[in-house]
């Protein structure tokens, strides 16, 4: 009995001591997973590619990807929003300024800080292609531009309509899935990217990612090819269906991360299955170098900082010059400013006109030809025409 | 019947002449007008510019003071001596490290110079008397019994080129060369303190050669500091969030002229830098705070360090003209609730310097002002910040940022402090170096994946003012590696920058991107409906031309037979 009691005395001692001293190693593993994604930043791509009312779910996937993001902490100097048509303005929104993501009304993904990058006819597949590979004029702002390098995780959501092979922009062109893996792959060259993350939300989704080639590539689709990506649920009182089955999904599994969680891929993977979803999610991985439960979901949709603390300073003795401050009232000089011309009308009225290039004959050009050649052989000699016909 | 044939005839040649002209005239010139422009694209030379061969060379010049050696010994000296080390990165990246070494005694005013009291005197005086170029090292051997240096200290790193080592004993009946050779591994080891290593120059290589495994150290040195890039934008922020009880002042202009501006003056060759400020009201952290009892402080711990930054980030601004990486410092003052505010690390220890950074990003500092005031004093207080030890701070910070590595010297270094200067002159060097070798391997392989880019895919228009650009950086990558190899430093870093100024603009020409992806039943759509009818009866007719004359000929046979 007392040697029962000493060996448990004995076991909770030693357990009380290691406790902290594990402690201190998870501390110390956890300081260390800092450095192992190998990323410094976070960015994100969002891109909504139809437009017209009845497409008002896309819009809302979209924004709900990007409220999600914002939340769990990249900047909006770091997210490229692309929202190819106003749905919150639109006339025939029964509640302007909102765009909703849950019948009956329930939450508003606009809200007041949604910060639109390329809006209405400015999202073309030439535009989004400009930003991946980063090949913008010269005078684009900067928060049109992508500035990754090579330690930025980047995160790309497409939502539209897509098929087998291409995505639909604007109902008026396509990208297809070879564009999209050499954009990647110009994108790798060029180190614009330590890692990136690729969802699409459209029919037959699993096209889009078959294409790749470039390493440290993950992908996820909400359908495989064949199968159609259906909406979720629709509100009577807007009239169109609200969200897509798979974006509702997620936007649900990630409402339960938040910056410090440490949920990983793999049960990114399981959202939303053939029994919620009706179609198949698909997912890609053999690019990707690590393996995906080490994968955390922050990694791509948070951005969570690596910090050190500063050790050494500097010691600084000489005394700061003071900034030389012009008082006195007497003549104050004040430099006068200039501004540059908001609308150079003395450019305009004298400029010469552009010089354009040759182009050859166009298809009116060309049928006019032959109407003037058919009338010339009838009238002067049908005889000649017999020959050649 | 003699009506019918000319008319059959003339039909024929008509049918012929415009059979002709299609073939001659027609088919080149839609060839000509409907092939895109290609400039011309020295593709030779950028093949070659693939495979990588670096050659960096530094010059040492080693000086015996009086005292150091025997006059057997000292007779053989000036003397001069060239060694090279090999190290094969990758298949396509190879380096050469040639080192050569000067012997030399020490001039008169030199030995004066060294009687100083001081090693910092010293190495002062020894500035004044002559400037070492960009990249080379001096080492003054002093005797094993000189007082310049504490006792225990072997080598002392001054703040430019030059550095005092302390002789390792050896006889004096030893020959020149046994004392050279005693003395080459501490020589090697100074100089791969002052000037680059190998690590370094194989971390500056990343874009060429992804390495498989790295060290945490190296690859939290290379996450840390910040890429290669024509210039930098530098953001001073204080974040006052009660100006109710605390109105602060600043003397950021003055601080900046007196203690950033010189540091970034003298990183002038490396990149163009712009500096602004702002002062935010009303800026929270992220994260509460917590009380601690036993300081009677509040604490941040360092696991919430890292949810500091992006409520703040959202707040702070910054320059759209350009689209250079920026490097934020903040300067945050507690609020009068929460004051004093301290930052514990990860073994809950005080930090000194209550400041973090985020690699690539920038800093934060904590000032506490709660002891400037007594707690009768009316708000808002009037505070004057210490710019001073504000300014030691962020100035760390940046070095970090910028990419002056933490070096760790062996045991027995001492490096004297850089001071108001900012930087040292070996520690610049250290950074030329990389920079350079950095600039030349990412503008190499911009170049080859261009051109690899543009031969790849046929229906790219490569203009004129692109091949001008990647011409000109073909160009300057060649001289940048020739000035590496013969051992000019500043022209190697100038030529590196104009390179890859030159292939970044390439590559990122707007007018590049490649949306013409034509599957061939495309081309086929399009062509068909244009050519088909007007090929048809040219085919037809001459096809019946053709019958009609093999016809004849046949009429003709039979008709002889």
């Amino acid at each position: 009995m007392d040697y029962f009691n000493l060996m448990t005395i004995c076991a909770f001692l030693h357990l009380l001591v290691s406790i902290p001293h594990a402690y201190s190693n998870y501390v110390e593993t956890k300081a260390g997973q800092f450095f192992s994604s190998g990323h410094t930043n976070n960015w994100a791509v969002l891109v909504c590619t139809s437009r017209f009312w009845f497409n008002y779910r896309h819009v809302a996937n979209t924004l709900s990807v990007y409220r999600s993001v914002k939340r769990l902490g990249i900047p909006d100097s770091h997210i490229v929003l692309m929202l190819a048509d106003d749905m919150a303005c639109n006339y025939r929104n029964p509640k302007p300024a909102t765009v909703f993501s849950h019948k009956n009304m329930e939450l508003n993904v606009y809200g007041d800080d949604v910060e639109v990058d390329y809006r209405g006819y400015e999202v073309t597949v030439e535009n989004f292609l400009r930003v991946l590979t980063g090949r913008l004029p010269p005078s684009t702002p900067r928060s049109k531009r992508l500035l990754s390098d090579d330690r930025s995780n980047i995160l790309i959501y497409l939502t539209g309509h897509g098929g087998n092979g291409f995505l639909k922009f604007q109902d008026s062109e396509e990208i297809s899935n070879m564009e999209l893996a050499d954009a990647f792959e110009q994108m790798w060259q060029k180190r614009r990217y330590n890692e990136l993350l690729f969802i699409i939300d459209t029919c037959q989704g699993a096209s889009m990612y078959e294409r790749f080639y470039s390493p440290n590539l993950m992908a996820l689709a909400s359908s495989q090819v064949g199968e159609d990506s259906l909406s979720h649920q629709p509100d009577l009182a807007i009239g169109v269906h609200l969200m897509d089955k798979y974006t509702f999904y997620l936007l649900e599994f990630l409402e339960e991360v938040h910056p410090a969680s440490q949920a990983n891929m793999n049960d990114l993977f399981k959202v939303c299955p053939q029994s919620q979803c009706v179609s198949t999610p698909g997912h890609r991985t053999d690019l990707f170098q690590r393996d995906p439960g080490s994968v955390l979901i922050t990694d791509f949709f948070g951005s969570v900082r690596k910090v050190e603390i500063t050790k050494d300073t500097i010691n600084l003795t000489s005394p700061v010059e003071p900034s030389v401050h012009k008082s006195g009232s007497g003549d104050i000089q004040i430099e006068s400013l200039t501004y540059v011309d908001q609308l150079p009308v003395s450019e305009i009225i004298h400029q010469k006109p552009k010089q354009k290039d040759w182009h050859p004959p166009d298809g009116f050009i060309l049928g006019l030809w032959t109407l003037i050649l058919l009338v010339f052989f009838k009238t002067y000699g049908i005889k000649h025409l017999k020959h050649i016909f | 019947m003699a009506a019918l044939q000319l008319e059959k005839q003339r039909g024929r040649y008509a049918a012929l002449a415009i059979a002709a002209v299609v073939i001659v005239v027609g088919i080149p010139l839609w060839w000509k007008t409907t092939e895109t422009y290609r400039a011309w694209l020295p593709f030779s030379d950028i093949s070659e510019l693939d495979t990588l061969q670096l050659q960096l060379s530094v010059d040492i010049e080693v000086v015996f003071s009086r005292g150091t050696l025997t006059p057997e010994q000292q007779k053989k000296v000036p003397l001069s001596h060239v060694s090279e080390k090999e190290h094969k990165i990758d298949a396509k990246t190879g380096l050469r490290y040639k080192y050569e070494t000067r012997y030399r005694t020490a001039t008169v005013m030199e030995e004066d110079a060294l009687n100083q009291q001081t090693a910092a005197e010293a190495d002062l005086s020894l500035h004044m008397l002559s400037e070492s170029s960009c990249g080379s090292v001096v080492v003054y051997v002093i005797p094993e019994s000189s007082t310049l240096l504490p006792e225990d200290v072997k080598v002392y790193v001054g703040q430019r080129r030059t550095a005092l080592l302390r002789s390792p004993p050896f006889k004096s009946s030893w020959s020149l060369k046994e004392v050279l050779s005693s003395l080459d591994v501490k020589v090697e080891q100074v100089v791969s303190t002052m000037s680059f290593n190998h690590e370094d120059i194989v971390a500056a290589l990343s874009d060429r050669v992804r390495m498989t495994k790295v060290t945490k150290e190296s690859m939290a040195d290379s996450m840390r500091a910040i890429k290669s890039s024509p210039g930098y934008e530098i953001t001073f922020s204080l974040l006052n969030p009660d100006p109710k009880s605390h109105s602060l002042h600043w003397d950021i202009e003055g601080a900046v002229k007196s203690y950033i501006q010189p540091l970034l003056n003298k990183l002038a060759p490396i990149a163009n830098f712009s500096v602004d400020s702002q002062i935010l009201y009303y800026a929270v952290l992220g994260v509460n705070p917590r009380f601690d009892n036993s300081v009677s402080a509040y604490t941040l711990n360092a696991d919430s360090l890292s949810h500091v930054i992006n409520p703040v980030e959202a707040r702070l601004g910054s320059n759209a003209a350009s689209s250079n990486p920026v490097l934020n410092f903040l300067l945050y003052v507690p609020d009068a609730h929460h004051s004093p505010l301290f930052i514990r690390d990860h073994s809950k220890r005080e930090v000194p310097s209550n400041a973090f950074h985020s690699p690539r990003w920038g800093g934060i500092m904590v000032y506490n002002v709660n002891e400037m005031y007594g707690p009768e004093a009316e708000h808002p207080v009037d505070i004057h910040i210490n710019m001073a030890k504000v300014m030691g701070v962020f100035l760390a910070q940046l070095r970090l940022m910028l990419g002056v590595q933490h070096t760790h010297p062996p045991p027995g270094f001492v490096l004297q402090s850089p001071g108001s200067a900012g930087l040292a002159d070996w520690e610049l060097d250290r950074l030329l170096w990389s920079r350079s070798v950095e600039n030349i391997a990412t503008a190499s392989t911009t170049i080859t994946s261009l051109a690899q880019l543009l031969d790849q895919i046929g229906n790219i228009v490569i203009n004129d003012n692109i091949a001008q650009q990647v011409s000109s950086a073909v160009t300057s990558l060649q001289s940048a590696v020739a000035e590496l190899e013969a051992g000019n430093l500043a022209f190697a870093l100038q030529y590196s920058r104009e390179a890859i100024l030159a292939s970044e603009r390439a590559f990122f020409d707007p007018s590049l991107l490649h949306l013409l992806y034509f599957p061939d039943d495309q081309k086929f759509a399009i062509y068909i409906p244009l050519f088909l009818p007007m090929c048809v009866p040219i085919v037809l007719s001459l096809l019946k031309i053709v019958s009609e004359a093999k016809k004849r000929r046949a009429d003709k046979q039979a008709k002889n037979d």
